[in-house]
């Protein structure tokens, strides 16, 4: 339960806060979720990891997919990727996962050290 | 522990933020590039919503209504909204492609790219582009209602930008990570000086100095004619010169500075032309004029052209405009339709300069030493130090080439004196044409035009038909110009101009229609000296030939005319080619590919192999023919192939046929021989390559992306035929850049296509939507309704006011 509350807390408010910063607001977002609602040990990681690669990656889909990924594509061979607008889908989602994962460990590592300085 | 940890985890989130948030090369910071609320997914769209949009300094609302191309049709209460509007509406499309094109005239590429723009920056600083943008831009703030009309666009474009939220930038700026900037109304004059130097920027002289040098007069004479043996003139011959009462400047008895020139700046590309056309009522099926035009330019996305509707309750112009300048620039109205090819004329001349001493302050001239201005060309370079160039300018002009660039060592430099730096009122000729009803309309408006010297094609609803010939030529003496002159001397200077009414033009001509395609403006009865370094030989007479043939010409006719792929030059050399090819000794590939040559019809179509074997052949055959121009240490052009041919046909004996490299004295016969079998090897190994070596696939013709054809955003193998020296002058990456058509009947019809789309963003469906119509052949119809009047099928509508 804690689990999917943390998750949907995560990708919620990655969402909001990126209405209103720069791409950086994800790793604000899970960094305050991993501060109030701590995970234990793998799910600490992974958990917020899962938020931000769905967010991601469902986002870019939706836009992507409306115009027939015919920028995805361009970008894709870009990166030569051969144009595989999926694989572009997926490090986008993967990129930010990865970002907003190491910042709910630093949240959770600030509540540690709050919670019980000395310790 | 836990804080070391901390300390840890704090480094390594630090970390992830940098990589994702930096640029590393040509990768883009890429947290911020992938990101979905403000990355190139946001770019991710075609569709044109309904909007009702703010446009501070508006009198009354404007309305725009985009078709299902994406053209906007806009309808403003007066002009001065109406240009503001189109600022607006054209940043809307085409923002990046605008500033982008005025920075590299400008000479700021380094502030984008980084050190490896610098010599493109140093160049254009040189050429004086800013300088020549600044004359214009003096002039056109003289003229009051231009100055008002160009701030107004100015302001419509910084609105659109004012309001851009980082999500909403042209995908270019989020790869390249940087930000457009205010607009300004010198970025208007630099967008025509970029025109200009791509028009008028070619010359030949230090090439042609150093043949003289090398072969002598004679000799470069026969290379080098002013006068081919063939010419069908723009101006046509019947033309009679006896009404001009011409003053010639006098062939000064000095003889030339025969220098030796290493290398010279890039130039712009050689097949910078176009064809256009109009018949008047007589030749014309239904009696009404028919107009033709299509500016043949680099093939690049975004297009250089945005096509647009521009009305006002008194003034209604369709046609294709340039971002960046005001009104529409080759286009119609209920009364008139116009068009232009280039006039190439010889408008660009270098003089020789003698320095006082290495600190270049001051040169020689008429005797005495006059004072140079030095002008500091500050080049910003992104992740550098800022690069300052001095630019030292004479009365001629700016010295492009000294020791510092490109230029010989020691106490000389070249300075350059050109029609471009005049500082003409450009945007008037343009708005005026947007308005103009009649002839005299036309005629009034071309007066303000200087340069790039333009053939203005016209025709009226009244049925007139007329070009002009127009830009501010200089009055040369016979041969001023062709080669490096003295700065020294006071009679190298161009002692004046030909006058605005001696300008070259022809009105009803009694063969019933005009037409241009860059070949010679006049023959050799007309007064005035009027060389250039390479006019058309080929296109301007298919093209006249085949509106002298027919009477009742229709537009169809005319669409058959754009996209003619008959190989004139073929025509006339390969039977000769034939005649010299010796059968006995070639292979059965050889062979095979003869036969299929000889077998050929002259057109480069797209599914035929014979254009393949054809170009690749005669391309061997002029680099055989002109070895002799294989030099290193100087620069060199080698003749025209109009000239090649006289050669191979009439001169086969002529020292130059000799293949220097090897023992033998080779004649005309042997280099036909020998290159058919060179040739044959280069498609054997294409064959081995490529398979497909059918003319479409070899010629392999794209439209590139303006960042050096960056494959992404680019279109390849794009199906089309012709070649350049043909009516449709399609090669690999040059061509039509816009084709269109108007028959000016009680309401005017017309139609058009460009390589492209309206949209500048690669991610719309509109980005290159008209690619392969336009390499079909196939236009599309343009919607022109009435002031105010709806479209039939409207796609989007943007309400645009001031609140």
């Amino acid at each position: 339960m804690k689990n999917l509350l943390h998750l949907i807390l995560v990708a919620l408010l990655a969402y909001v806060v990126t209405l209103l910063t720069p791409w950086w607001g994800i790793m604000i977002a899970a960094l305050v979720v991993g501060f109030l609602l701590p995970l234990n040990g793998f799910k600490s990681f992974f958990i917020p990891f899962l938020a931000v690669f769905n967010l991601w990656g469902l986002q870019a889909y939706m836009l992507s997919s409306r115009n027939d990924f015919t920028l995805a594509a361009k970008i894709a061979d870009l990166f030569s990727l051969e144009g595989n607008s999926l694989l572009l889908i997926l490090i986008t989602a993967l990129l930010g996962g990865l970002a907003a994962a190491f910042a709910a460990l630093l949240g959770k590592q600030f509540r540690l050290v709050v919670s019980d300085p000395k310790g | 522990m836990k804080y070391l940890k901390l300390l840890i985890l704090l480094a390594l989130n630090a970390g992830i933020f940098y990589a994702l948030n930096t640029q590393f090369g040509s990768i883009p910071p890429l947290g911020k590039f992938l990101s979905p609320q403000q990355g190139i997914w946001q770019n991710e769209t075609s569709e044109m919503p309904d909007a009702e949009l703010r446009l501070e300094g508006l009198s009354q609302p404007v309305t725009v209504q985009y078709d299902e191309h994406l053209i906007p049709h806009i309808f403003a209460e007066n002009k001065t909204d109406l240009y503001r509007a189109q600022g607006y509406v054209t940043a809307q499309h085409r923002l990046w492609q605008m500033e982008f094109q005025t920075m590299a005239s400008a000479g700021r590429l380094s502030e984008v790219f980084g050190p490896r723009a610098l010599n493109y920056d140093r160049a254009q600083r040189r050429k004086g582009m800013v300088y020549g943008a600044e004359k214009a831009l003096e002039t056109m703030k003289q003229d009051k209602e231009i100055a008002a009309f160009i701030e107004a666009y100015k302001e419509g474009v910084n609105a659109y930008i004012a309001q851009l939220s980082p999500a909403d930038l042209p995908v270019e700026y989020k790869m390249l990570n940087y930000k457009p900037e205010p607009w300004t109304t010198k970025k208007t004059a630099l967008l025509l000086m970029y025109m200009t130097d791509m028009l008028a920027g070619r010359d030949s002289d230090f090439e042609y100095t150093n043949a003289l040098r090398l072969f002598g007069k004679e000799r470069f004479e026969l290379l080098f004619p002013e006068y081919f043996n063939v010419i069908d003139p723009v101006i046509p011959s019947e033309r009679d010169w006896k009404e001009i009462a011409a003053e010639i400047p006098e062939v000064p008895t000095d003889s030339l500075p025969l220098e030796a020139i290493a290398a010279t700046m890039e130039k712009p590309h050689p097949d910078n032309g176009s064809n256009n056309w109009a018949v008047g009522p007589e030749k014309s099926a239904t009696g009404n004029p028919i107009l033709a035009n299509d500016p043949h330019l680099g093939l690049n996305l975004p297009s250089i052209w945005f096509v647009m509707q521009l009305a006002t309750p008194e003034q209604n112009t369709f046609g294709a405009t340039l971002p960046g300048a005001l009104g529409i620039v080759i286009g119609f109205n209920n009364d008139i339709a116009w068009g232009v090819t280039n006039a190439t004329r010889d408008v660009k001349d270098w003089y020789k300069i003698t320095f006082k001493d290495d600190s270049k302050s001051a040169y020689l001239y008429d005797g005495a030493w006059r004072d140079t201005e030095l002008k500091l060309e500050e080049i910003v370079i992104r992740d550098s130090i800022t690069y300052i160039d001095s630019v030292y300018y004479t009365h001629h002009g700016p010295v492009s080439y000294d020791e510092s660039f490109l230029g010989n060592r020691g106490g000389t430099g070249y300075a350059m004196k050109w029609t471009g730096h005049l500082g003409g009122n450009n945007q008037r000729t343009l708005l005026e044409l947007n308005a103009a009803k009649n002839y005299e309309d036309y005629k009034n408006a071309l007066k303000h035009f200087l340069a790039p010297a333009q053939n203005f094609v016209f025709a009226s609803r009244e049925g007139d038909i007329a070009l002009w010939i127009q830009g501010k030529f200089p009055n040369k003496w016979e041969g001023q110009g062709k080669f490096l002159l003295d700065g020294s001397l006071p009679a190298h200077e161009w002692q004046g101009f030909i006058p605005q009414e001696h300008n070259a033009h022809i009105k009803n001509p009694e063969r019933g229609f005009v037409s241009s395609a860059n070949q010679h403006p006049v023959d050799e009865s007309y007064p005035y000296y009027v060389f250039n370094d390479g006019y058309d030989t080929y296109r301007g007479r298919v093209i006249n030939n085949f509106l002298r043939e027919r009477d009742e010409i229709d537009m169809e006719d005319f669409k058959a005319l754009q996209n003619n792929n008959y190989n004139l030059m073929a025509a006339e050399l390969l039977p000769h080619m034939l005649d010299s090819i010796d059968r006995q000794g070639l292979t059965a590939d050889q062979q095979e590919y003869l036969d299929i040559v000889a077998d050929w019809d002259y057109y480069n179509e797209i599914d035929e192999a014979a254009p393949t074997i054809f170009e690749l052949w005669f391309e061997t055959l002029h680099d055989l023919v002109w070895d002799e121009f294989e030099k290193e240490e100087i620069v060199l052009k080698k003749p025209f192939n109009y000239q090649t041919i006289e050669m191979l046909a009439n001169h086969p004996d002529d020292p130059f046929m000799d293949v220097v490299s090897t023992d033998k004295r080779e004649t005309a016969k042997d280099l036909i021989q020998m290159s058919f079998v060179k040739a044959a090897d280069s498609l054997q190994s294409w064959r081995e390559e490529h398979e497909d070596f059918k003319w479409g696939a070899f010629k392999g013709t794209y439209a590139g992306h303006l960042l050096q054809a960056l494959p992404a955003f680019s279109r390849f193998d794009i199906p089309i035929g012709g070649n350049s020296g043909i009516v449709n002058a399609t090669s690999e990456n040059h061509g039509p850049s816009w084709r269109m058509i108007v028959e000016l009947g009680e309401k005017p019809k017309a139609v058009g296509i460009y390589p492209g789309g309206q949209s500048g963003n690669p991610g719309s469906k509109h980005y290159d939507d008209f690619i392969d119509k336009w390499a079909a052949g196939e236009y599309l119809q343009l919607e022109f309704p009435d002031y105010g009047a709806e479209l039939t099928k409207p796609n989007a509508k943007q309400i645009l006011s001031n609140d």
